[in-house]
């Protein structure tokens, strides 16, 4: 019997390639292709009155330098608006070079093409650039003062306004016995990857053919746009993603500025062109996110059910919006988590700011809702005196309530529907894991020590796996060897791994023999992208369908060569066999022979196939009507909406009283995604969600001063955790399966991530006795509060223990 | 991120690294473990003309332990010396800080007299080196001299090493037996630089101290001492806790922290005291 490999902990097949020095990533191609380099804004809010590049022409090496005034049509033209939407009102983006106005620092202006990277950043740092000073609006509340103005056409700095109810709020809320108001804010993080962005082009001049590889998270989406830029034939350009150093949400905007103007020059010199992003250059000129300012007014009743929720917020989308405003729709809706509110009413408005865009970054908008909706649901906790535990699960929506419909649109634009989810079993495993009920005391002990422990909680849902498709092509040679095509792209989940054993298993052949390919246009042309935990849920599903069809195919091809009935045969480590007679029997390979009545006899197998040859039939044609030659499998797996993951989360934290320093000496994680395909990889989704949320919530930050500038654009100011930081992370699983697709899945990807602010900030409130409403939060802001929390300024929380400042 | 043109100069003696250096002057940079410049030059930070790599100068990756000092040669890496068991011996203070000098892949190519050199505040062992009395060993065209660690730094990056000198060799001060030391710093992620740090001696007669002295890190303008002699005379492991308000008051009238974006120059200054109070509680009890 095969072993099954849907749900067993392979290990990832990729590693011993990428972990001994062997991935080829963006900067690995292109050995002999020209670089470019970028003059970029060193001011966050300026016209550009002049570009003076005579002291750079004599730069040794230098092949060209261009300003706006020198790119033709669409190149010079604003890039897309990737996702438009009617509460857009004011879309704006930039473009491949900036034409008369800058709006943050790092926006390119002057592109330098030079024979190596050296050469281009020596003429780069000889152009002269001339600026006359506008003034930078930093920050939320600066733009929502609305003094000074990003973009002259935009009144009060809103690019977008959206406005959402259910039910009767105004009416619940009077009617509530209880109400409570929180301020809360969340600022600037950014994702960060290992590998920066980068592009490499080469343009055949003889075939007029494009090929770029970019280290993107969409490579049909690059290649569409890039096609459209350059006015060519989708046909004749190609994009292919080589190993990508993570994405985590910034390399699934596109077109990136690099994108088009990298393949552009490759055109106009014919010669191989690349640019590698450099550490400061993704600081200034990728993408950030996280940051809001967040009112919320709620009401509740003696039991602490939310009878009436109201939340506004002020989201901080960065300079320019061509990804949308699909960040603060997701914080709006997803904050809701596993609750169910009486009734519910958001308000958001997205702001411009001469600051780096915001676009998507692993929980794309959730860390910000959850913190709300879980310092909501301590705040009511605790005004109430009742258990942090027992208030959620007293609003949590049940088990016997799924599907449940909240009423709201999605950031698919499709209804906000949960599938399935038993969030309190979620919550009983949460409690049982970290040990809830002995927390008590646990920090009776440690007080007598002179120490100063505190437990969190975070619960979230997480809508994964959105749409509109993804697809497979599966091709089995005549040696069993199993090819699959998926077009998203793959950077470190371990596709390789997990899209073979789905494969294997449809199939009933060896993992060994099934070789996964992504992010390949040549290979599959229709695809979406890897973003939103879409990966296994969509091109999963879409390579099952794909197997099943190419296993159909095998089966009738042996069923007529062996002269049976295809129900009566099975598959098993790529022998297909008569269930109950295994000697008539045949390998898939051969299948894959009979498949192609072109049969030069190039290998055994060929040769060993006349013997199934069959009765020739000189009336019919050698491929029938309804046939086509190969054994291959397509489909394409496209759902009517996503699909909700959920989880909770618990730390216990030790803060130093005396130097305010923070330490969590526990992290547990109860994660639900549904079936799992490989609980190792799912594990290891979690551990790295999990390592950047505690980044977020203790560590990392974008630090603007008020005129623009990123203080902190390198790895020695901007403290992303290493893994003397990251806590040992318990876990359990629950498989609550997706009735919404054929293997029961849901997405994994940024679960970890999701609620770290909000657990953190859970477990130091619970510690210090006062509320924590702003993250992330250091031990110099912690120390602050206490400071102000003894000046009277922080009132103290209703349950709060002995624990005193110093 | 990639360094303007700089001319590259391998000596392979110390006379023709000095003929080098003295012959470019200010324009050029000696290049040891590179772990400070070459971010610096990758960032275009600076931007020397020449860059004189000492690495290849034969003579210079020496450990010598002598009766009052511990020579450090100006190509030893932290890592060679902070295994080192004959310095552990002479002087455990050299091992106690450089485990906080950045990460062991930065220890293992950085060296010891680079970062003294550098005179950055937030180095763990320009503080090392006032704290032990240190000594430069210096060459430049003029010939040799010594520069006692007090009169070294100047300034933040600064000191009085001329733009033709090369530092040779430290020689850090070995302590009385009857001395302990220890060295503790808090930074946001281990192996950063710190937000304040102490390096702290303490010599015993009797059972009781009768010297103290400490140092510090990335709170003091320069690295320096201070004497904390007269607050902790006399002082024994029972009753040292009763000292502490006297050891935090001389911490914060000593330091003089900046605010930066990790912290404020309160919060560093709370910081430098209380992790003084703590490592004298440590050190006094072993």
């Amino acid at each position: 019997m095969t072993t099954r490999q849907f749900g067993a902990p392979v290990q990832r097949r990729e590693d011993p390639r990428l972990v001994t020095g062997n991935g080829r990533y963006l900067d690995d191609l292109g050995h002999t292709a020209y670089e470019a380099a970028f003059v970029r804004s060193p001011h966050a809010h300026a016209r550009i009155v002049d570009i003076d590049v005579t002291e750079a022409l004599d730069t040794p090496g230098l092949v060209g330098i261009w300003t706006h005034e020198d790119l033709e049509g669409p190149v010079g033209e604003h890039l897309p608006v990737l996702i438009p939407h009617p509460a857009l009102i004011a879309p704006r983006t930039g473009r491949a070079l900036a034409k008369d106005e800058v709006n943050h620092v790092g926006e390119a202006i002057v592109f330098v093409v030079a024979e190596d990277r050296y050469a281009a950043e020596d003429a780069a740092a000889k152009i002269r650039v001339d600026y006359e000073f506008l003034p930078a609006v930093v920050g939320v509340e600066k733009s929502r003062a609305a003094t000074e103005l990003v973009h002259d056409d935009v009144p009060g700095n809103v690019s977008a306004h959206l406005l959402q109810e259910v039910g009767d709020l105004d009416a619940a809320m009077a009617g509530a016995p209880h109400r409570l108001s929180l301020d809360l804010s969340i600022e600037r993080s950014a994702s960060i990857p290992m590998e920066g962005k980068g592009v490499y082009a080469k343009w055949d001049s003889d075939a007029e053919h494009l090929t770029l590889w970019s280290s993107t998270q969409t490579s049909t989406g690059v290649r569409a746009a890039v096609a459209t830029r350059l006015g060519l034939p989708l046909a004749k350009v190609d994009c292919i993603t080589p190993d990508v150093g993570g994405g985590f949400g910034s390399k699934i905007m596109h077109p990136w500025p690099e994108e088009v103007l990298v393949p552009w020059a490759a055109m106009i010199l014919g010669h191989d062109v690349k640019w590698t992003e450099d550490r400061r250059e993704h600081f200034i000129s990728s993408t950030h996110e996280r940051g809001q300012l967040q009112q919320v007014e709620v009401g509740f009743d003696d039991e602490g059910r939310v009878l009436a929720l109201d939340v506004k917020f002020w989201h901080d989308n960065g300079a320019y919006t061509p990804y949308g405003i699909i960040v603060p729709i997701i914080t709006a809706t997803q904050l809701l988590g596993p609750y169910k509110p009486g009734t519910y009413r958001v308000e958001f408005w997205s702001l411009y700011t001469n600051t780096v865009l915001v676009t998507p970054y692993r929980g794309a908008g959730r860390p910000q809702g959850v913190f709300a909706m879980e310092r909501t649901m301590d705040a009511i906790a605790d005004h109430l005196g009742i258990d942090r535990a027992e208030v959620r699960s007293r609003n949590f929506i049940l088990p016997e309530e799924m599907p449940y419909d909240h009423g709201l649109m999605f950031q698919d634009g499709r209804p906000l529907k949960y599938d399935s989810g038993d969030f309190p079993a979620s919550l009983a495993k949460l409690k049982a894991l970290v040990g809830w009920d002995d927390f008590a005391a646990y920090r009776e002990e440690a007080e007598k020590h002179g120490r100063r422990v505190g437990l969190g909680i975070g619960c979230y849902v997480e809508g994964t796996g959105v749409g509109p498709y993804e697809g497979a092509h599966i091709v089995i040679e005549t040696s069993g060897r199993v090819n699959v095509a998926t077009g998203l792209t793959t950077q470190g989940q371990g596709h390789q791994t997990a899209f073979a054993q789905i494969v294997a298993d449809e199939l009933g052949v060896p993992l060994e023999s099934v070789h996964v390919t992504t992010g390949d246009t040549r290979k599959m042309a229709y695809a979406v992208g890897t973003f939103a935990s879409r990966a296994a849920v969509m091109s999963g599903n879409a390579v099952a369908l794909a197997a099943r069809n190419a296993r159909a195919k095998a089966l009738k091809i042996a069923a007529d060569a062996l002269e049976v009935s295809a129900d009566d045969l099975e598959i098993e480590d790529g022998v297909i066999s008569v269930t109950g007679a295994p000697d008539t029997r045949m390998d898939i390979g051969m299948t894959a022979v009979l498949s192609n009545p072109l049969r030069y006899a190039f290998d055994e197998a060929a040769k060993a196939a006349t013997q199934f040859a069959g009765t020739f039939d000189p009336d019919k044609p050698p491929v029938a009507d309804d046939e086509e030659p190969g054994l291959e499998g397509k489909d394409f797996y496209s759902p009517t909406q996503a699909t909700f993951a959920n989880g909770m989360h618990a730390a216990v934290v030790e803060t130093d009283p005396v130097t305010a320093e923070i330490r969590i000496l526990r992290y547990c994680v109860i994660h639900d995604c549904g079936t799992m395909i490989n609980p190792m990889i799912v594990e290891g989704q979690v551990h790295g969600g999990v390592a950047q949320g505690v980044g977020g919530a203790l560590y990392e930050r974008m630090v603007y001063d008020e005129s623009g500038q990123l203080l902190n654009a390198s790895f020695m100011d901007f403290l992303m955790p290493y893994a003397s930081e990251v806590p040992h992370v318990e876990t359990d699983h629950l498989e609550t399966p997706s009735p919404l697709n054929p293997l029961g899945i849901k997405g994994a990807g940024e679960a970890g991530t999701i609620p770290g602010s909000a657990v953190i900030a859970s477990a130091i409130e619970d510690a210090e006795g006062f509320p924590i409403t702003r993250m992330p939060i250091s031990p110099v802001e912690l120390w602050e509060l206490r400071q102000r929390h003894e000046r009277g300024e922080i009132p103290s929380l209703r349950r709060a223990h002995s624990t005193t400042t110093e | 991120m990639k360094p303007a043109p700089f001319v590259y100069h391998a000596p392979r003696t110390l006379d023709e690294a000095l003929a080098a250096l003295g012959e470019v002057g200010h324009d050029g940079k000696i290049l040891a473990g590179g772990q400070s410049l070459i971010p610096m030059l990758s960032m275009r930070l600076a931007t020397p003309a020449h860059l004189i790599d000492i690495n290849g100068v034969a003579g210079l990756d020496t450990i010598e332990v002598a009766d009052g000092y511990v020579r450090v040669g100006a190509c030893v890496r932290h890592a060679q010396l902070e295994r080192s068991e004959e310095a552990y011996a002479a002087l455990p203070l050299l091992r106690q800080a450089l485990r906080n000098v950045a990460h062991p892949a930065i220890r293992n190519r950085g060296t010891t007299v680079g970062s003294i050199a550098h005179a950055d505040a937030a180095g763990e062992m320009p503080s090392v080196a006032v704290l032990t009395d240190a000594v430069m060993e210096v060459c430049g065209p003029a010939g040799s001299r010594e520069i006692a660690a007090g009169d070294f730094f100047t300034g933040p990056l600064e000191t009085t090493l001329g733009a033709d000198e090369l530092v040779t060799a430290v020689r850090f001060g070995r302590f009385p037996s009857n001395t302990s030391t220890g060295f503790v710093e808090s930074a946001r992620r281990s192996g950063d630089y710190a937000v304040a740090g102490v390096a702290l001696a303490l010599t015993s007669g009797d059972g009781a101290i009768s010297a103290a002295r400490a140092s510090f890190v990335s709170v003091t303008d320069v690295p320096d001492v201070l004497d904390l002699t007269e607050v902790l005379s006399g002082a024994t492991a029972e009753d040292v806790a009763a000292r502490a308000d006297g050891v935090i008051e001389a911490v914060r009238a000593h330091v003089t922290p900046e605010s930066d974006i990790h912290a404020s120059a309160d919060y560093r200054r709370m910081l430098a005291a209380e992790l003084t109070r703590r490592l004298i509680a440590e050190v006094i009890s072993r």
